[in-house]
């Protein structure tokens, strides 16, 4: 498989990261200015990953072992495709390039490599990041100027889009499998906790975060295993 | 707006974290993750993520809680009949800028 094939499978993906990065923009400009915002884009390439480290960055209380931790449990997932992908990959996708390219590994451009049948080049895989990389980034640095030159009113709609992307990622899953279902309204219930329980209250935004999630995942793994590796995509 | 400083250590962190959490397994490991708890609570992982950090954040992203609200409702409906990210997305940013403009007419 050639460069030039993953340039076009990564397209559909890129589009989808433009509008997505561009309210991760608009979230990040209430707090950094343009090009702070877009290097956060550019160096870290997730989406669920770069909000909750806002989230820290805005929290005045926030840490940097709190960032660390935030970051390591939201993105674990990506071990778990990077060693799904491993087994994917060309015999002549060697060490160099896999340290050049790990950054590619994104819920989105992870499924679109493993679903293909051949096994997955380090040209072809390069190419798919090419379009995604450049509309994460680029997304976001629209979105963060526009957010610096809109009226709040505008902003504040915009800015729920990326909650809106989030409902869409979770509540078909929901639907589909009664398990996340109950996973994630134990997550829910736990944040609320967090926000709304005074004793609770002077836990810091990532760490809620973290509790909720690990709490919730872990009571969905042990009563309700899954059968398959099914990955998440979020 | 938080010092420079900060930002950088911030940044780094997260930066280093994310890349290491995908880069380490993809050289190293070659295997399968053999225990079938972990790899379940992996798979719940993103979903949790999510909803906890939409709920209830969600309802102080906007002028007043109502929009908020209102965005979720609409944007979980949304959902539920089938629209795709960025169409649920964008009934989200409708509700909230008919909600927050009719606040703003009363």
């Amino acid at each position: 498989m050639k460069f030039s094939n993953g340039v076009k499978d990564g397209l559909p993906i890129g589009l989808g990261y433009f509008a997505v990065s561009f309210s991760f923009g608009i979230a990040g400009s209430k707090l950094l200015s343009w090009p702070l915002v877009t290097f956060i884009s550019m160096t870290n390439l997730t989406s669920a990953g770069q909000f909750a480290g806002l989230q820290i960055m805005a929290d005045a209380a926030g840490t940097f072992i709190e960032m660390a931790i935030a970051t390591f449990f939201i993105n674990l997932r990506y071990s778990l495709m990077a060693i799904s992908l491993s087994q994917k990959v060309a015999p002549n996708f060697g060490t160099f390039k896999r340290l050049l390219l790990a950054t590619g590994i994104t819920d989105e451009i992870y499924a679109l490599a493993v679903s293909r049948t051949e096994p997955v080049t380090a040209r072809y895989f390069a190419g798919l990041m090419v379009l995604p990389y450049i509309g994460w980034s680029s997304g976001t640095l629209c979105g963060s100027v526009c957010g610096e030159i809109l009226p709040a009113i505008v902003t504040n709609a915009l800015g729920v889009a990326l909650y809106g992307m989030f409902v869409a990622i979770v509540v078909p899953q929901m639907k589909a499998h009664r398990p996340t279902l109950i996973a994630v309204l134990i997550a829910i219930a736990c944040s609320l906790a967090f926000k709304y329980v005074p004793a609770l209250s002077g836990v810091t935004v990532g760490f809620a975060i973290i509790i909720c999630a690990l709490v919730a995942s872990l009571i969905g793994a042990a009563l309700f295993p899954v059968k398959d590796e099914s990955e998440g995509e979020a | 707006m938080i010092a420079t400083q900060d930002y950088v250590v911030f940044l780094l962190v997260m930066a280093g974290v994310t890349y290491l959490l995908r880069a380490v397994p993809f050289v190293l490991l070659k295997g399968k993750l053999k225990s079938r708890f972990w790899r379940s609570f992996l798979a719940y992982v993103p979903y949790t993520v999510l909803a906890a950090m939409t709920v209830p954040a969600i309802f102080y992203a906007t002028e007043n809680k109502l929009s908020g609200a209102c965005a979720l409702v609409t944007a979980v409906l949304a959902s539920l009949l089938g629209l795709g990210l960025v169409g649920v997305a964008a009934v989200a940013c409708v509700t909230v800028l008919g909600v927050d403009g009719l606040m703003m007419l009363l």
